[in-house]
This record gives structure tokens, sequence and C-alpha cells, in this order.
């Protein structure tokens, strides 16, 4: 790991001016950027330390949604009262994700940060190519192998898979990212690949995260996060899915659902058309089975990373019957 | 890279020392400190052989500056028996023969002991998915399972 300067941040304004500079970065938990330095692909000159700031750590729940700092743990999040009560679907999320170890150290501002997976973007040693590292620079991927890579989402510049779970949760639920005074929807912070995968997220130069806001719902509050992996536990996702319904009073019909994909696409993935498809119909395993389909409208496989076609709609449609069979 | 001062407070001893930035805590204290309990195995985050705990929690000293740990307190395997008395998890390590090779055991058993007081060693399908991140080769997790779940029978009674 090349050397960096290291500079410990006395508030957020401080924190963002420092990283606004060139060559310098924002170091919370450290779990993907420490990770990435020694993997060569982040190279910071500065590190700008802001573990240290007080008051950035704090969830409150109320009736109108859940509002947690960017630097809760995601551990402490995952084992929060009310975010277990009132927003399953995000605990599930936390909890099956990553280690304990690193759920205690990586917050919920650096989870949203996550860079992906793709073996090729981190090995630059053995890859040069990788449009995300270097823009320009190529795709080691399309035509490598492909086994984890995105179905949806992609583009012919990159296909790399974005392989959080919290992110996915984020986004079936409406839930928007503070960035200071600006706020961004969770599903407009995370940016398509297109031509300029090397740009992930929709923040700026001198902006931090600061907070992240769910709003309450009755789908919210009944949830889950479904995730199949190659490995029961400490692995990414193959596909998941973040679903939540809402029924008629008869208890039978859907009044809302959301619901999200993760471990299939470029970014967190709401598949809206299921949504659509199935509000105002009655739950029951056919119908359910066929709406889900539609979550992989205008999948692209390549090659080796097929089976995530077939397996998301059947990912989301247990999903959605799982809830149904607790109302 | 110029070095920077980095007081480390670790299984009750105060440490000052000059370190590159760069320098994670798992270096500090296997390199500069002589305490190799704790081990390095993958070095990015992926085998749980270096956990030890930061504030009570448990956490990777591969992924943890060492600068990024100051004013914490610091606690590695090393630190765990209390007068000469093995902890409850070390005991429990013993007589369940949790082990094979060791080199993943103290971090197994740092994990473990946090798992415990987090209240994440309900059941054993509860302690294999909360002891998920620490990965042991030889392949001596039933024994690991039953060590755990001794352990945190103790604790509670």
């Amino acid at each position: 790991m090349r050397d960096f300067s290291y500079l410990r941040a006395g508030s957020v304004d401080a924190a963002r001016q420092a990283a606004a500079l060139p060559g310098a970065m924002l170091l919370a938990g450290g779990t993907t950027l420490i990770d990435l330095a020694k993997c060569g692909v982040a190279e910071p000159d500065t590190l700008v330390d802001i573990t240290h700031l007080k008051g950035l750590d704090r969830i409150d729940v109320n009736e109108r949604g859940a509002t947690i700092g960017a630097l809760a743990k995601m551990g402490h999040v995952a084992d929060h009262a009310d975010i277990k009560s009132r927003f399953p679907a995000i605990s599930e999320a936390l909890w099956q994700a990553a280690s304990a170890q690193i759920r205690n150290m990586a917050t919920i501002g650096g989870n949203l940060m996550q860079r992906t997976r793709c073996p090729y973007f981190r090995d630059p040693a053995n890859f040069s190519a990788c449009n995300k590292r270097e823009p320009g620079s190529g795709c080691s991927a399309i035509g490598g192998v492909t086994r984890g890579h995105a179905v949806l989402g992609t583009s012919e510049a990159c296909i790399a898979m974005y392989p959080g779970d919290l992110a996915t949760a984020l986004v079936a639920f409406d839930a928007t990212v503070h960035l200071g005074e600006r706020r961004l929807l969770v599903d407009d912070f995370f940016l398509l690949p297109g031509t300029t995968p090397d740009r992930e997220h929709a923040i700026k130069p001198g902006e931090m995260i600061t907070a992240i806001e769910i709003p309450s719902s009755a789908a919210a509050r009944r949830s889950t996060y479904l995730k199949i992996r190659d490995r029961q536990s400490y692995e990414f996702a193959a596909a998941s899915a973040a679903v939540g319904i809402e029924f008629e009073a008869d208890g039978r019909t859907i009044r809302d659902l959301r619901v999200a994909l993760g471990g299939v696409a470029t970014k967190p993935w709401r598949a809206r058309a299921v949504e659509d498809a199935l509000k105002g119909k009655v739950l029951e395993p056919e119908t359910i089975r066929a709406a889900s389909l539609l979550a992989v409208e205008g999948a692209v496989d390549h090659g080796a990373n097929h089976y995530k076609i077939e397996l998301a709609p059947r990912v989301v449609a247990r999903a959605i019957l799982k809830l149904g069979e607790t109302a | 890279m110029t070095k920077i001062p980095v007081h480390l407070d670790i299984n009750g001893q105060h440490h000052e020392l000059q370190l590159e930035p760069r320098v994670t805590l798992l270096d500090a204290l296997r390199e500069r400190l002589g305490l190799t309990g704790t081990k390095k195995g993958c070095d990015h985050g992926q085998c749980g052989a270096c956990t030890v705990h930061v504030d009570g929690e448990r956490v990777l000293a591969c992924l943890t500056l060492a600068a990024q740990a100051e004013g914490r307190t610091i606690t590695t395997i090393e630190g765990l028996a209390r007068e000469g008395e093995l902890h409850p998890v070390q005991a429990a390590f013993l007589e369940q023969d949790a082990f094979q090779c060791g080199y993943c055991t103290p971090g197994q058993i740092m994990s473990a002991v946090a798992c415990i007081r987090e209240g994440h060693a309900g059941s054993d399908e509860e302690i294999r998915e909360y002891m998920a991140g620490n990965l042991c080769r030889c392949g001596a997790y039933p024994h690991i399972v039953a060590a755990v779940r001794q352990a945190a029978l103790e604790v509670a009674s």
C-alpha cells in the first residue's frame, strides 16, 4: 500500500473541504478504502479520517420515518429495535451483509460509497483494462469470467455488479441520502455505468454524506430481504430481493408493493414493473410468479451469469409469497 | 512519508509510536509491539484472523489504520486472560478441541467473546451466522460452534 498523509477532521465542514482537494479522500470504516488501497486500486495522497466526528452516528426513528447518521455502524443499525420492527428489510439486508467484524467498522455513509467487487476492477496488476478505473481503457470482464457480473443496467463499457445489500432495501422504500443540505433519492444517487462507469455516485467534490432518511410506510413495516448466495453466510448475493407489501383490509389484495433487486444489476435495482403489475391483484402464487418475471425485463447476460436471469424472478416471487404467509 | 505520533491503549497499557500513516493496527501490533497473537491471514478483511476488540467491539485490525485507533481501547488475544486465568472462551476452545493448526484460533476466540457479549450465541444456527467472518481452513467448525455454545452457557450462568 502506497503511503499517504493522514488528517483527522475536526468538523463536517473541515472534512468536506479537506476531501475536496486533489488526491484527498474521506476515510470512515475503511473496509472498502483500505482494502482497495492494498489492491492498488485506490491511491490517495491524503486520507481525511471522519470516524472521530461526534454526533453523526445517531439513529432516530419516529412516526415519519428513520434518520440514520452517516457514521452509524451497519451492525448497530441492524440490531436497532425500531429499525427491526418498522423496517425489517433494512435490518435483514444489513445483518446478512459482510461479517460481524466488518459491520462493526463499516458506516452507513461508507456503505453507500462501497465499490464493485468485479475481480478485474480489483486487480490492476493483472488487468490493465477497466473503464471504471481508467476511463477508455476497455473492459476485461466482457469476454472474461462473468459469473458474478450484472445482467441489468449494463453498458458496452462496464458490466460490474453493484454488490451492496443495504442500498437495495433503501431504493425499495424511497429512502433519501443527505449530502449536507442537498437531498437525493438513493435511487438517483447511484448512476448507471453508461459511457462513464468511473462515475458511480451523484456526489460532487466537496460534498459528504451526512445521513440517510427512510420514510415510514405500511410496506416498509411488512418487508423482508431475501438473499440467495453460493455460501450460506459472508458472501455477496447471487440474487437478492428487498420486498415490502401492504394489503387491503381483506388481507389478500395488494394495495402497495415495493420490489428491488440486488446482486444482478449495475446499481440497486427498483423493479417497478413488478410492483405495477401486482397492485390491486390478489396474492396467488401463479399471479406472483408470472409478474415476478417482469423483474428481469431487458436483462442481457454474458454467458456464465445467465443463471441470474432465471434466479432473480424466483427470489422476488419467494420473498413476496413469504410476506403473504404472515398476513 | 513523514511519520506521525500515534498513541495506542492496548490491553491496559499505553504505547507511544511513530508510524507511517499507512501502518495498519495489525502491523503495529505485530511488527512494532511484538503482540503476534493477532494473526495476519488474508490482510484484506476476508478471513477474520486479525480480529481484535476496539472499544469492546470486534473489528478487523488489517483494515483499521493504527492512527484511527488512537483514543480507543484496544484488546487483543494477549489481553483476554485475567491474572493467569484463561477467559471462559479460551478454556472452552481447549476443552472442545476447537482447532487443528491453531492459526485462526486467536481471531476465532476474540470473535466468539464479542459474539456472546452481543447476544448472538443463542443457538447453533445463530453462532454459525455470527461467526461466519472467521474462516478455519482446517475445518474445525463443528468444534468451534460447540466451544462457543459451551462458553455462552458458562458466561450466562
